[in-house]
């Protein structure tokens, strides 16, 4: 039986209705993807289709109301050190210094090192972001963007095999986020670890990922394409927009967030049972992108039907 | 920060010093001013009943700053005599007073911050505790002195037990409160790097809450140190409120402003020392 590195299957998220008999409110129903080994994947949707939510449920900090999820074998059930986070809020803990931030998350990991090597360790992530000069400030003395980066060395020092990234670049300005963008795929290159990463911006997952997963509009929001990248790497800012199929993708991306991610939400909304996003690539679909209210031809990657699926129900606590 | 503000930072301290011993010197002079001692004779013979009350005033009054100061110096530069029950320095009774109000807070802070954690994390705790905090909270301490008496059955230790009792409610629910308060975002960070509970409370929730909780300790001290010296005529025998209702029986209204001032100062003091351990445990978000 052959798995993928991250799988999630028939995911839904419902929370109960604000008065007894009002029906649950569903954020997104039916979604299943997987993630391969050091694949970079990105998602994309408008706010409220539930993104954070699945991130928060990857990461252990939330729970699905239905479906499971399975990591190498083992189902997600908690938080834990095998799946490294980084907030869009930085989530530094501010009593401490940069290096005492960093140090924490490797002391964490590696319970038996010395101090000197959780320190040596931490050092070399925060050189990698290019913040060894202000290792004994406070996040509070710090830059949005320096603070980002800190929570971005904390997360890969830990070498965790899957990273959730949030947003992470949200709230800072373009300049800083190309610059710290560039460093993201530098540390990605050296670790080559699997990321998962929410974000608006389209250019931004351009440039990092190797698939994008386009979100329809919540509430009841599905997983409805896997765009795959194959522009080729590394890739930089400066050189990706001159790749001839780099508009292309664009095109087809912005197109999906403006017109069809609202369409979509009541197509096939029907279509119950186990199912993977339909795998897409602009590139070669041609005409297709022209014309935004022809759906393109579903593919569905092959080979997942006879997969077993494990449907564990859980109970719906909320607050 | 440039120059010029600090140059004008400097010259508003001095000029605030400054104009804080000017208010000083108007009001001892006015105080001085209002309680001359009465001329004696004016060359006259005293009368009998001028000779009676020693040349004093028919009508007593507050004895004048420069009497106190007087007092003061005596009683500073002997702090630690002991001359019987009733006649001990100022720095004796001071460290009985300070002795009690340190047993009890440290006992307070040691049931009160355990708890206020235990309050602060489960919303099962908070709803079963609440009501008898509610209620136990506006009870004056001193009301708790003659039930104190009759259980423990010793002075000493039910002094201690009052300032127990009134130290313990903003240590309780500062600490309640600052660690409810702690940011998810800081939890879900020990939650993702696999943090035990335990390590969690110390290594997150306790530097988190750490200032709101110091706030409640510095309530309780204040609070603390006002109770001791009521608590301390109630029980007498020793300690700075001793002191003062001691000297107002033997009339001495010297000693008594003496000692008002030396409770002010050492309150001041206890209240600056745990500002200066906040300081190390405050951060800025």
């Amino acid at each position: 039986m052959s798995h993928a590195f991250v799988e999630v299957q028939q995911a839904a998220k419902r929370f109960p209705g604000n008065t007894k008999d009002a029906p649950p409110l569903t954020v997104f129903e039916n979604v299943s993807f997987q993630l391969q080994k050091g694949e970079f994947v990105c998602i994309i949707g408008h706010s409220g289709c539930g993104k954070s939510t699945i991130m928060n449920a990857l990461a252990g900090l939330d729970q699905f109301s239905d479906g499971s999820m399975v990591m190498e074998g083992k189902e997600i059930n908690g938080p834990g050190l095998e799946r490294g986070v980084v907030f869009q809020n930085y989530s530094l803990l501010p009593w401490l210094t940069t290096l005492e931030n960093v140090r924490f998350g490797v002391r964490a990991r590696w319970k038996a090192w010395s101090e000197r090597e959780v320190t040596e360790h931490s050092m070399k992530y925060l050189e990698m972001v290019g913040l060894k000069d202000v290792v004994d400030r406070k996040p509070s003395q710090l830059s949005g963007g320096m603070r980002q980066r800190v929570s971005i060395a904390r997360a890969f020092a830990t070498k965790p095999k899957l990273l959730l990234l949030d947003e992470p670049f949200g709230a800072l300005d373009a300049l800083t986020r190309g610059v710290i963008q560039d460093e993201l795929v530098k540390i990605w290159t050296h670790d080559q670890q699997t990321v998962f990463m929410i974000t608006h911006d389209v250019d931004e997952a351009i440039l990092l990922a190797d698939r994008i997963f386009l979100m329809t509009n919540g509430p009841e929001a599905r997983i409805a394409e896997a765009v795959e990248i194959d522009l080729p790497r590394p890739r930089n800012r400066a050189e990706i927009i001159k790749h001839p199929n780099f508009y292309t993708i664009r095109n087809y991306l912005v197109d999906f967030l403006v017109n069809r991610s609202g369409d979509l939400r009541v197509q096939e909304n029907e279509f119950k049972g186990m199912h993977y996003p339909p795998s897409i690539n602009p590139v070669n679909l041609g005409a297709a992108v022209d014309a935004p209210t022809t759906p393109p031809e579903a593919t569905p990657a092959a080979g997942h039907e006879e997969k077993l699926v494990k449907f564990t129900p859980k109970e719906i606590r909320h607050g | 920060m440039d120059r010029t503000t600090t140059e004008w930072k400097i010259s508003l301290n001095v000029r605030a010093g400054l104009l804080a011993v000017v208010i000083l010197a108007l009001l001892l002079g006015l105080w001085e001013g209002l309680n001359r001692a009465p001329i004696l004779g004016g060359g006259a013979e005293l009368s009998e009943y001028e000779m009676l009350l020693g040349g004093a005033d028919e009508t007593a009054s507050v004895p004048p700053p420069s009497a106190i100061m007087v007092r003061a110096w005596e009683q500073l530069s002997d702090p630690f005599y002991d001359a019987g029950p009733n006649d001990k320095g100022i720095g004796i009774q001071l460290g009985y007073s300070l002795y009690r109000v340190l047993a009890g807070y440290v006992m307070a802070a040691a049931v009160a911050i355990p708890i206020g954690f235990l309050i602060g994390m489960s919303p099962l705790a908070y709803k079963a505790l609440n009501p008898f905090i509610q209620v136990l909270r506006p009870i004056s301490p001193l009301a708790w002195m003659p039930l104190a008496l009759f259980i423990i059955r010793d002075a000493e230790a039910s002094a201690i037990f009052v300032i127990f009792i009134c130290s313990i409610w903003p240590m309780l629910l500062n600490t309640a409160f600052g660690v409810a308060g702690v940011r998810q975002d800081w939890v879900n960070v020990a939650r993702t790097h696999e943090l035990s509970s335990l390590k969690t409370a110390f290594k997150v929730i306790l530097p988190a809450a750490a200032p709101t909780i110091l706030t409640g300790m510095r309530i309780s001290i204040g609070i603390a140190w006002l109770v001791i010296v009521a608590a301390e005529m109630l029980v007498g025998g020793t300690g700075i409120g001793y002191y003062v209702w001691n000297e107002w029986n033997n009339l001495d209204l010297t000693s008594v402003i003496f000692s008002i001032l030396m409770i002010g100062i050492v309150g001041m003091l206890l209240d600056m020392s745990l500002a200066y351990v906040a300081r190390f445990v405050s951060y800025a978000e």
